[in-house]
């Protein structure tokens, strides 16, 4: 399907994707209150702040954090892996593959169809950072405020192409369940999920830096609450666009060489 | 046009017996065995073709319609669907090619089927009038109109399966790939389908290539069929021919006004069925005239109907025979 063709196939793709997500209104509401494990490491860590600075994070510098990281983590959040796993497994892919639309695309925009509504729910969250630790605790510099959005952008990217790299093993070993345990187990602790990668031991700190998981959550996260310097923060988005990259292409390599096991059980 | 050569699928299956020892053993050692789905079959279907795809359960017809719409890659052998080759999937070709399969769903399962319709023309890239056009059309001929909004987990089993059909022909493709349509619907609907199936192929000399349970969808669609057993074509004809060659004699059915034992019936052809006064009897084509004049003039039979044998008997003495021929 060529581009200009699935540009115009767009608007209908997020428009049905948008009446899905609403279709269950009180199970997509429940489903997004599920992320907030971040709230709970705000909890333990500020009170370990409480009586001075742990390792250069104030109790405020927690806060903000966490919160930063509860809104990075809705807005990015991706389950095309349980999808694409449980498709192959049932055999309803098949009816997926026989549209002249590649599944990534289908998945992407329905993806995209729900990130409006997880912002219903982020925003109030946003004005409450901005309340409760202050303007202090937020980055103030131009050129950062600038690569927000943009880093948000690469980082939905990468963890919808990790995760659609991880439902695509599927082909491979029908159950991607203890496959998607493993990833979720390094993701928290190489990406800043449960605490920031400052506070790692150093050899994984390293590790960390070395992996995609950091620009999948805390990249965004440094972009909002660390002073960077320029070329640090420019990094940041150079480091986002090549995982972006590497990652679709895993994705696609392993999409595609699983599509030619799929065995289109059942019917 | 559809054209199969040599096609093999052959799938790769774990094997392992019940229990919990053997649970435990492939644990640590498995046992594979290839299953031969479909095992070199070939064909040729020209474009405007009806044709049935039949063979019991397992033969490889489902396989075979998958590999032929692009699911499935062939283990060898080539296909050809339209001038392309089905596993590459180009958008030509899906745009060219359904599949409707029974017991699966193309439906968004929480929308009404309007929703998956509009998906569809963006993904087919339907211009609007032609979309709202065909749409209409399908929407008068299989009644469609009060289901269009229901959100189809709501729908019956046969108002889903029209929903099904109009979401597969909304961009009128040429290739119809039917597998089991009319599974678990009420004779009526099963009537609907057929007569809907055949005006399409008619409007648009669309190729059908139809599998089905039920007899009576091949009977009146596919004047030729395929028949595959154990992965391998074991007839590819016409119907009637087929119906000929394995069982030459007709059924002969009527109605009895007055009292026949069973002696004097026999004496006429091989007894089918009796229920009451309704009788059914087998009878060779050459004898036909001789009975059906003793039937009607002596006896006084009511009711008479000539017919072919029924295909499900065809087939099982087909089934039959191949099975009982060494592999």
């Amino acid at each position: 399907m060529s581009a200009t063709r699935t540009l115009r196939a767009l608007p209908t793709l997020l428009r049905v994707g948008v009446a899905e997500t609403v279709a269950y209104r009180a199970e997509f509401l429940v489903w997004i209150l599920t992320t907030t494990l971040p709230l709970v490491m705000l909890g333990l860590w500020t009170s370990v702040a409480q009586d001075g600075e742990f390792k250069g994070y104030s109790s405020a510098a927690f806060v903000a954090y966490y919160l930063a990281n509860l809104i990075v983590r809705n807005l990015t959040g991706s389950w095309v892996a349980w999808q694409i796993s449980e498709e192959i497994r049932l055999g309803a892919m098949s009816m997926r593959l026989l549209r002249p639309l590649h599944p990534y695309v289908a998945f992407a925009a329905s993806h995209l169809a729900a990130v409006p509504f997880r912002s219903v729910v982020v925003l109030p969250v946003a004005v409450v950072l901005l309340v409760s630790s202050g303007a202090s605790a937020l980055t103030t510099e131009p050129l950062q405020l600038a690569l927000i959005v943009p880093s948000l952008v690469l980082a939905w990217i990468i963890t919808f192409n990790v995760m659609f790299m991880i439902g695509s093993l599927g082909f491979y070993v029908t159950k991607t369940m203890a496959l998607l345990n493993l990833y979720f187990g390094l993701f928290s602790l190489l990406s800043g999920y449960l605490l920031p990668i400052p506070l790692l031991p150093v050899q994984i700190r390293w590790f960390a830096e070395w992996m995609p998981f950091r620009y999948m959550l805390s990249a965004p996260i440094e972009l909002m609450t660390v002073k960077l310097d320029a070329a640090a923060a420019a990094w940041i988005l150079v480091a986002q666009s090549g995982w972006a990259i590497a990652t679709l292409v895993l994705a696609l390599v392993v999409w595609n060489r699983g599509v030619k096991r799929f065995e289109a059980v059942g019917g | 046009m559809i054209r199969a050569t040599e096609l093999k699928k052959h799938f790769r299956v774990h094997k392992r017996p019940p229990g919990f020892a053997s649970a435990m053993k492939s644990l640590f050692r498995r046992t594979y065995e290839t299953v031969k789905a479909v095992d070199g079959v070939s064909f040729t279907i020209e474009r405007g073709e009806r044709v049935g795809f039949l063979g019991p359960n397992g033969a490889g017809k489902t396989t075979t319609l998958k590999v032929l719409s692009g699911l499935l890659h062939p283990t060898s052998g080539s296909v050809e669907v339209e001038g392309h080759t089905p596993f590459k999937r180009e958008t030509k070709l899906l745009e060219a090619i359904t599949l409707v399969m029974g017991q699966k769903s193309q439906l968004i399962w929480d929308l009404p089927p309007a929703e998956t319709y509009a998906m569809n023309r963006a993904v087919f890239d339907v211009p609007k009038p032609q979309f709202d056009a065909t749409l209409k059309e399908l929407t008068e001929l299989l009644d469609l109109g009060p289901l269009l909004d229901k959100p189809t987990r709501q729908l019956s089993l046969g108002e889903r399966m029209k929903c099904e059909l109009a979401a597969a022909l909304l961009h009128q493709p040429t290739t119809l790939f039917l597998d089991e349509p009319t599974i678990g619907l009420d004779v009526a609907m099963q009537v609907a389908i057929r007569d809907f199936v055949r005006s399409y192929n008619q409007r648009h000399e669309a190729t059908v290539l139809l599998t089905s349970h039920y007899m009576d969808d091949v009977v009146a669609l596919c004047p030729r069929i395929i028949v595959i057993d154990q992965g391998v074509l074991i007839h590819d004809g016409d119907l009637r021919a087929l119906i000929k060659t394995m069982d030459p004699d007709k059924r002969v059915s009527f109605t009895l006004t007055t009292q026949v034992a069973d002696e004097d019936i026999v004496k006429l052809g091989t007894l089918v069925a009796r229920e009451g006064q309704r009788i059914s009897i087998k009878v060779a084509e050459a004898e036909i005239p001789a009975v059906v004049g003793h039937l009607l003039g002596t006896l006084r039979a009511a009711d008479l109907a000539i017919e072919d044998p029924p295909l499900e008997d065809v087939l099982r003495v087909m089934f039959g025979k191949h099975k009982a021929q060494p592999a």
